[in-house]
């Protein structure tokens, strides 16, 4: 190929973006790190370059943000994956700061995503982001010792850097890490911590900031109350606060209080082996886990370049695809349980879902936690029998007819019922372009009518080979949040009818040979998939050892929660409930 | 009435075995409470996905007597502790179960709530519900499938079925304690371990002492 060839051949954002080097000189290069692409920018330039980047370029969404400390080389980098909304391959920037003292502008005047995102960042690596609005920690409490993902600091367990641990392997001996532990818990103290003058944070200075409006002068005085709806609440999906202001019954102001599910994945992550987080990405999004493997695996194959079998994808496919419908199913059916409808839809709802699990069962041993996807391919293949028919008669029957019953049997007591129309329609507004501006995703955005879905907008897998719609609607209210779901259910089954149509009898299922540990070449992937929930990206940094040197999660249900504050405002304290529910988010994935 | 109930040393007329049970004072007490667990809601992670399906049509919790889930802990008789407890969120859960009322039962789903399970090693995970309250029965798995959740509440009943109006410790002289709420410094604070920190400190200080001398 010459060299005009493949300038031609060149995406039309590649080169865009190369203008980003030409006119920031000197202030903006590239990567040049093996296995590594993207810019380097300076800290102070940084808010100027996202302005072009999204003015002038067109990368109007902002995915994800992250910290990578990287100890040898004295340096925290921040990382921001950005894209167009109209499609094509995304474009990263990194900003390398000092590890004693980073500091960094903050982008949320420009992409107001940036939020929650740069929270974590600082809560985990202690990066400061100047000018942010609230800069608090997210996922642990004021007050926590330390900065955890930073690789000198180590937790009380910690035993190596990497596993399988010299206590357990090879002898195969069992440890109890408590004994080793003074108080014979998981707790560490800092140096010179003294219990008997110290006192406990409080939460006055978080009330305090909530926007707080007295409506005195108007015919009826309300006074101003602060309500915390959770961690332990019915209808927070999960172990979620929301910190609410009320005027009466209005809401003032909310902020959403997270971490009550942090369980470190990212930490562990960078300790396991490749293969051993695997199964840790089933606990992410744990009613979708299908999908968080298939993201996983695509982003350690891109820097393995492994190739994956023809009958593989076509199970990959399938797969997410029916992770998509169970997934919905659930929303749907929680939705109607937020709405008051208690329990008897979502009843019905389940019922649907327990068929999928079936198939997830027989073919990959559990119902939830499938742990089915490896680098190259699959675990396993179909088994011949499920539920004592036909594998593939089974599966065939369930998305020709009877999914797309079940699903047009929800639709039929749902869509028109009146009670729903009234709670839905019109609460919880959207707007397009702050959809795009708060980096939403999933049913969320599309509601609003946006039409970006990776598994078109930057096709994975074999989505190419597939005739579906991305389904759109356009008011962004709670009510086309549901049928945003409902049409993308249908959409689904249309895709898996077209994969047991197409998908090969026979075949291999895993390329190269199975082993425990892979050999991973130095590098880094955003390796990200369409999840039911939005887009889900692993951001894996290699450095050619037997782990992730960086393992990071942008998980949809985090980001999405970033716009839930502004929805909210303005709206009853009863339809926050309905407002969060139709988010869909899972705390294993918020909280990671 | 059922005739799991009836003592068969104690023969009942023919006439009458429709209508009259002879039974002991512990075993229709324990009969009545056993039938009637009414669980919290009160879902963690993973583990509450399953305990909503065990609840749901196709497993049928109602078989056992245990379909009213109740929001608040005032009215509820059994914690199932369904997913990985942190340090953020156990303040709360001990400060949920004080709040039951006796009689009261822990059960412990999974792998995470019985010891930390896959997330052991991590900095914000707790190695069991039981390290601060009591734990009545651990269901094993990652997560327990329905079936194994089932199980586990059996196996509660059991529990149930052998306890005694004579011995329970509700019905005892002592009142008894509530389990001190832990606090969130530093690094989780167990008020139980007040003096062991306070002299861990001590001991800290003097050692940096004996370096500087």
């Amino acid at each position: 190929m010459s060299d005009k060839d493949s300038l031609d051949n060149m995406p039309v954002n590649e080169v865009a973006s190369d203008s980003l080097v030409a006119r920031f000189d000197g202030e903006v290069r590239s990567d040049t790190r093996e296995g590594y692409e993207g810019y380097i920018v300076d800290a102070n330039m940084l808010p100027e370059v996202a302005s072009v980047l999204r003015d002038d370029l067109g990368y109007d969404y902002l995915s994800s943000v992250t910290g990578v400390d990287y100890i040898d080389d004295n340096h925290i980098e921040v990382v921001y994956h950005a894209d167009q909304t109209t499609g094509g391959k995304g474009i990263n920037l990194k900003v390398q700061l000092d590890r004693e003292n980073p500091i960094v502008p903050t982008l949320v005047p420009i992409y107001p995503g940036a939020d929650f995102q740069e929270r974590e960042v600082f809560d985990m690596y202690g990066v400061k982001f100047d000018g942010h609005p609230n800069l608090r920690r997210i996922l642990m409490w004021d007050g926590f010792h330390g900065y955890p993902l930073r690789k000198d600091w180590k937790e009380a367990y910690y035993e190596e850097d990497i596993k399988p641990f010299d206590s357990r392997w090879p002898g195969g001996g069992v440890k109890r890490s408590e004994a080793d532990n003074p108080y014979g818990k998981n707790v560490n103290y800092p140096p010179g911590f003294d219990i008997n003058n110290w006192t406990p944070e409080t939460d006055d200075s978080l009330y305090e900031s909530l926007e707080k409006t007295n409506s005195n002068g108007k015919s009826l005085h309300t006074d101003s109350i602060v309500v915390n709806i959770g961690p332990q609440h019915p209808s927070t999906h999960g172990v979620f606060r929301m910190v609410v202001a009320l005027d009466g019954e209005t809401i003032t102001d909310l902020q959403p209080v997270m971490g009550y599910l942090h369980r470190n994945h990212e930490k562990i992550g960078e300790r396991n082996t490749f293969l051993q987080n695997m199964p840790y990405t089933d606990r992410l999004d744990y009613l979708c886990s299908m999908s968080n493997n298939l993201g996983y695996a695509l982003a350690v194959e891109q820097l393995m370049g492994a190739d994956v079998p023809e009958r593989a994808q076509y199970i990959r496919v399938l797969m997410a695809e029916l992770t998509r419908i169970s997934n919905h199913m659930w929303a749907i059916g929680f939705l109607l349980n937020d709405l008051g409808a208690f329990q008897t839809p979502a009843l019905y709802a389940i019922r649907a879902r327990e068929l999928i699990l079936d198939v997830f069962e027989a073919t990959a041993g559990s119902r939830m936690m499938c742990n089915y996807m490896r680098f190259g391919g699959l675990a396993r293949d179909f088994p011949d029998t499920l539920r004592g028919e036909d594998t593939v008669k089974f599966i065939t029957d369930l998305v020709d007819n009877t999914l797309p019953k079940a699903i047009d049997e929800l639709d039929h007591f749902l869509t028109a019922n009146e009670i729903v129309r009234s709670r839905c329609i019109g609460v919880g507004v959207l707007p397009p372009d702050k959809a795009i501006a708060y980096s939403t995703g999933g049913p969320l955005l599309r509601a609003s009518g946006v039409s970006y879905d990776l598994r078109t907008a930057d096709p994975y897998s074999i989505y190419d080979r597939f005739d579906f719609n991305i389904c759109t609607r356009s008011n962004g209210d709670v009510y086309d949040r549901y049928l945003v779901r409902v049409d993308e259910m249908r959409e689904s089954t249309r895709i898996c009818q077209q994969v047991m149509r197409d998908i090969p009898a026979e075949g291999e299922i895993f390329s190269g040979k199975p082993q425990y540990s892979v050999k991973v070449p130095a590098g880094e992937s955003y390796g990200r998939v369409e999840n039911p929930k939005g887009e889900l990206g692993y951001y894996v940094v290699s450095t050619g050892k037997a782990n992730p040197y960086r393992y990071h999660v942008r998980a949809p249900s985090f980001v999405n929660l970033t716009v839930l504050g502004e929805l909210c405002k303005g709206h009853k304290v009863a339809d926050a409930v309905v407002i969060l529910g139709s988010i869909d988010i899972v705390l294993g994935e918020v909280d990671r | 009435m059922n005739n799991e109930l009836s003592n068969p040393d104690i023969p009942v007329p023919s006439e009458l075995q429709s209508a009259v049970t002879i039974t002991s004072l512990d075993k229709i007490y324990n009969w009545g409470r056993r039938s009637s667990i009414w669980p919290m809601v009160f879902g963690l992670a993973c583990c509450a996905i399953e305990m909503i399906c065990t609840a749901a049509s196709r497993f049928d919790i109602a078989r056992f007597g245990m379909e009213v889930f109740r929001a608040t802990p005032r009215q509820a008789d059994l914690m199932i502790v369904s997913g990985t407890v942190t340090k953020k969120m156990v303040p709360q859960i001990v400060r949920l179960f004080n709040q039951m009322p006796e009689p009261k039962y822990v059960m412990a789903m999974g792998a995470c709530a019985s010891g930390g399970g896959p997330f052991k090693e991590g900095y914000n995970v707790v190695s069991g519900i039981d390290k601060f309250v009591p734990v009545d029965v651990y269901v094993p798995g990652c997560p327990p499938t329905p079936q194994a959740l089932l199980h586990g509440l059996i196996k509660l009943q059991e529990k149930i079925d052998g306890q005694s109006l004579k011995s329970v410790r509700w019905y005892g002289q002592e009142t008894s304690e509530a389990v001190p709420v832990p606090v969130l410094g530093p690094d989780l604070f167990d008020p139980r371990q007040h003096a062991l920190l306070a002299q861990q400190a001590g001991q800290v200080q003097e050692n940096t002492e004996s370096v500087e001398k």
